[in-house]
């Protein structure tokens, strides 16, 4: 059973069609002369026979990730050991013109692993050794295998941790690759941040270090900064097989918080007035109304419904005294009501479960539906007017859409929850969706604060850089992979 | 008030994957991540929080092996422990050292530091044994409170809620007393860099098993070397598992007893006594 490739023209093409998993047969990809009886014992004779799969059910699994685009199984899967490995798979697939799809832990959000042109899915999980820990320099290099939950379990005994906390447990090369970010962003930076060294297989094998072989200064002014080039390009110029990381010390005391507002331009002028103030918050979140009731509901709380900031402070016991009492105060003045505040851990996880749970709770607000998460990010002095006109355009298209942000970074995420199968209410979806990073665009901000590009916001990276900075950035896709089969059909 | 000996293990870390030796001998532990094992750090924790909560005085944490096991009593100082007792074990003894052993120096030490309470982790992940705690109170002649997940010092007595095949019980003995910590008992805290500093000058003092008059060779019934009454013989990875295999129909390939039977039907399932092996089960017929 083979189904035709739907070009993707549309912003959004993977809300159309959530169920359709292509199918495809080995014979019907772009190699034509070669032919796949002479690629699949090169490919063997790299990595071994359990190196490499043709089977569906691997494919399938290989070919989608946690975003809502439809599965595109790649045509082989590989398992590389080593750089070598990889290195000798990409000459392999570079000499045939065969697409290179790397693959993490598959745990993305905008289909950054579909093969949309078939290929070969590098999938680099076996690769899973922490190397080159420094305690005393503050930094580790790791390889694709390790997600960031097995590094901080690796470091538990070191007193460091790596506090980028994407939802998902995945992947530190994948990380990088996406830019990716967490809820402590606002104090510990985003990937791009933290990344001081990556090791890249480039599409004709070629093995870089993009700040040099074992470089990992905390700083540098040597040349391009090649490292920051590679980190958020999603694939598309490179393979990632390791990364050099910035740690830190793993905070002394937490304190967590929770206040509501009457408002959200409350919460947002706290927000902004707790970062002026100097107060190394490390986490501040934002949940609306819509959303606070479906926590509420979900785990049968008590919160009020209402605009609602979650914080969490890091530091000695006696900073941390000091942050808690200048919050408090700033809350207040803006309005701030049920400042709630916990020291013990047992406390803090039920003060923050809103949060947690803010996913799940959308979902349980229509079982059986599916859920997708917008990104936009934008400055954060506009963040109540963005906020405040999508709320409207919500209602006015009875779209089902709680409200969650790292306010501290302008960034909130929209959990529109959908029945992917009523073909009206997808489209209304999607056209909402177009609208808001359209409105984020207009405010000076991004239509992906941390998700990436992928598959579906290529036309809207187009509108928000301008054609001359496509260009410049087409020109470095074709410096670095001329023959473009390094995850063909993303960012660009 | 009163002192408490946790006991810790350095094993290889939970989250390796264990590969086996060449010759079979063993496990590969050379340059393998070793960590304190999962059980040891609640143990570790639970007497942490007795100091904090200023029922006790004092926590000093033990190891027994070689000079690497002082890398898990420094993770015990920076979690809390006040001192350390590093028993020295090396060679031949470290290899056949299991809980019998480590009993006997915890017992000699419990007695030697006047500890009113010993806590353990209920089994070390490496050999499952789940013996020392409790040949630890036998030879001190002590109550023992095991697969500790709920802790209350009440006076003189402990009041320990055990995790048992059937739930929860609880249960009331007398200090001193030996407690083994399971998995709900508590979530040990993270070490953080400020303690692991602090814990650098923390003191550990170093013995050997003779100082303490324990004999580390394991003797059989019969005497004399030849009766080790733990060696391990071979060390064998486990089969990679098989690929199955897709049958067309459930029906045709049940034995027919099964087919017609109607399970919907009580009385017909009364006297179904017929014992079926599996392979008859699934019969590979034309079908």
């Amino acid at each position: 059973m083979t189904f035709a490739l739907r070009p993707a023209r549309r912003l959004y093409p993977q809300l159309s069609a959530y169920t359709v998993v292509q199918y495809r047969t080995i014979k019907e990809h772009t190699l034509k002369n070669a032919g796949w009886e002479r690629v699949i014992p090169a490919l063997r004779s790299v990595c071994g026979d359990d190196g490499v799969s043709l089977s569906e059910a691997v494919r399938e699994q290989h070919g989608r990730d946690e975003s809502v685009h439809r599965c595109c199984p790649p045509d082989v899967v590989v398992w590389p050991r080593s750089v070598e490995e990889v290195s000798a798979l990409a000459k392999i697939c570079h000499h045939h013109r065969l697409p290179i799809i790397p693959f993490g832990t598959g745990t993305g959000l905008e289909g950054g692993v579909g093969a949309v042109k078939g290929g070969v899915c590098f999938s680099l999980r076996n690769m899973d050794r922490v190397l080159d820990l420094h305690q005393e320099d503050f930094d580790v290099t790791v390889e694709p295998g390790v997600t960031r939950k097995g590094l901080n379990s690796y470091l538990r005994d070191t007193g460091l941790w790596f506090p980028v906390d994407p939802g998902a447990d995945a992947s530190l090369c994948g990380m990088a690759a996406t830019s990716a970010s967490g809820t402590n962003a606002v104090r510990y930076g985003t990937m791009r941040e933290n990344v001081l060294n990556l090791e890249v297989v480039l599409a004709d094998g070629t093995i870089i270090h993009t700040a040099g072989r074992g470089r990992r200064t905390r700083k540098t002014s040597a040349g391009y900064n090649l490292t920051n080039l590679f980190v958020g390009s999603e694939g598309t110029l490179g393979l990632i097989t390791k990364t050099t990381l910035r740690l830190y010390g793993v905070p002394e005391a937490v304190v967590s918080a929770v206040c509501t507002f009457p408002s959200v331009q409350a919460a947002v002028d706290s927000t902004v007035q707790i970062l002026q103030a100097g107060v190394p918050i490390a986490r501040i979140e934002f949940l609306d109304d819509v959303m606070m009731n479906a926590c509420n509901s979900f785990n049968s709380l008590s919160y009020p419904v209402a605009p609602t900031l979650f914080l969490e402070f890091h530091g000695t016991e006696n900073s941390l005294e000091e942050q808690v009492t200048v919050t408090e105060e700033i809350t207040r003045d803006n309005g701030g009501s049920d400042f709630s505040w916990a020291r013990d851990a047992e406390t803090r996880g039920r003060l923050w479960k809103a949060r947690h749970d803010a996913w799940y709770a959308s979902l349980a607000l229509r079982p059986g539906c599916k859920a997708y998460s917008t990104d936009v990010c934008v400055p954060l002095s506009l963040l109540p007017q963005i906020i405040v006109e999508t709320k409207k355009d919500l209602v006015l298209n009875r779209i089902t859409g709680p409200i969650a942000g790292h306010v501290g970074d302008g960034n909130f995420h929209c959990i529109l929850v959908l029945d992917p199968d009523d073909q009206e209410e997808v489209t209304r979806v999607h056209e909402f969706t177009e609208r808001l990073a359209r409105r984020a665009l207009a405010l000076n901000g991004t239509c992906t604060g941390e998700h990436g590009v992928g598959l579906g916001k290529r036309a809207l990276l187009r509108e928000e850089m301008g054609p001359q900075v496509i260009e410049v950035m087409q020109g470095l896709k074709a410096t670095l992979d001329p023959k473009n089969i390094m995850n063909p059909g993303k960012v660009l | 008030m009163s002192r408490v000996l946790v006991g810790v293990k350095r094993v290889i870390d939970y989250a390796v994957k264990i590969r086996v030796k060449p010759d079979n001998s063993g496990v590969v532990t050379d340059g393998v991540k070793h960590s304190m094992n999962p059980f040891c750090e609640i143990a570790v924790e639970e007497a942490v929080k007795l100091k904090e909560k200023k029922l006790i005085k004092e926590v000093v944490a033990v190891s027994c092996g070689p000079t690497q096991a002082t890398e898990t009593i420094r993770t015990a100082l920076a979690m809390g422990c006040d001192r350390g007792i590093h028993v020295e074990v090396t060679g031949k003894d470290y290899e056949s050292m299991g809980p019998l052993q480590v009993s006997k120096i915890l017992a000699a030490l419990a007695k030697r530091e006047e500890a009113s309470l010993v806590i353990v982790g209920k089994q070390a992940i490496d050999d499952d044994c789940n013996q020392t705690g409790q040949m630890t109170a036998a030879l001190l002649d002590w109550p023992q409170g095991t697969f500790a997940s709920e802790v209350t010092l009440e006076g003189d007595k402990v009041k320990v809620v055990r995790e048992i095949d059937g739930g929860l019980e609880t249960i009331k003995i007398n200090m001193p007393a030996v407690l083994t910590a399971d998995l709900r008992l508590n979530t040990p805290r993270y070490a953080t860099l400020p303690n692991i500093m602090k814990a650098k000058k923390k003191k550990i003092a170093n013995m050997k098993p003779a100082e303490l008059g324990v004999d580390m060779v394991s003797r059989g019934p019969g005497g004399g070397s030849e009766g080790d009454i733990l060696r391990g013989l071979l060390a064998v990875e486990q089969s990679s598992r098989q690929h199955g295999g897709l049958i067309s129909s459930s029906r045709t390939h049940l034995h027919p007893a099964i087919v017609a039977t109607d399970f919907h039907d009580s009385s017909s399932l009364k006297g179904y006594s017929e014992t079926l092996s599996f392979t008859e089960l699934i019969q590979p017929t034309g079908g």
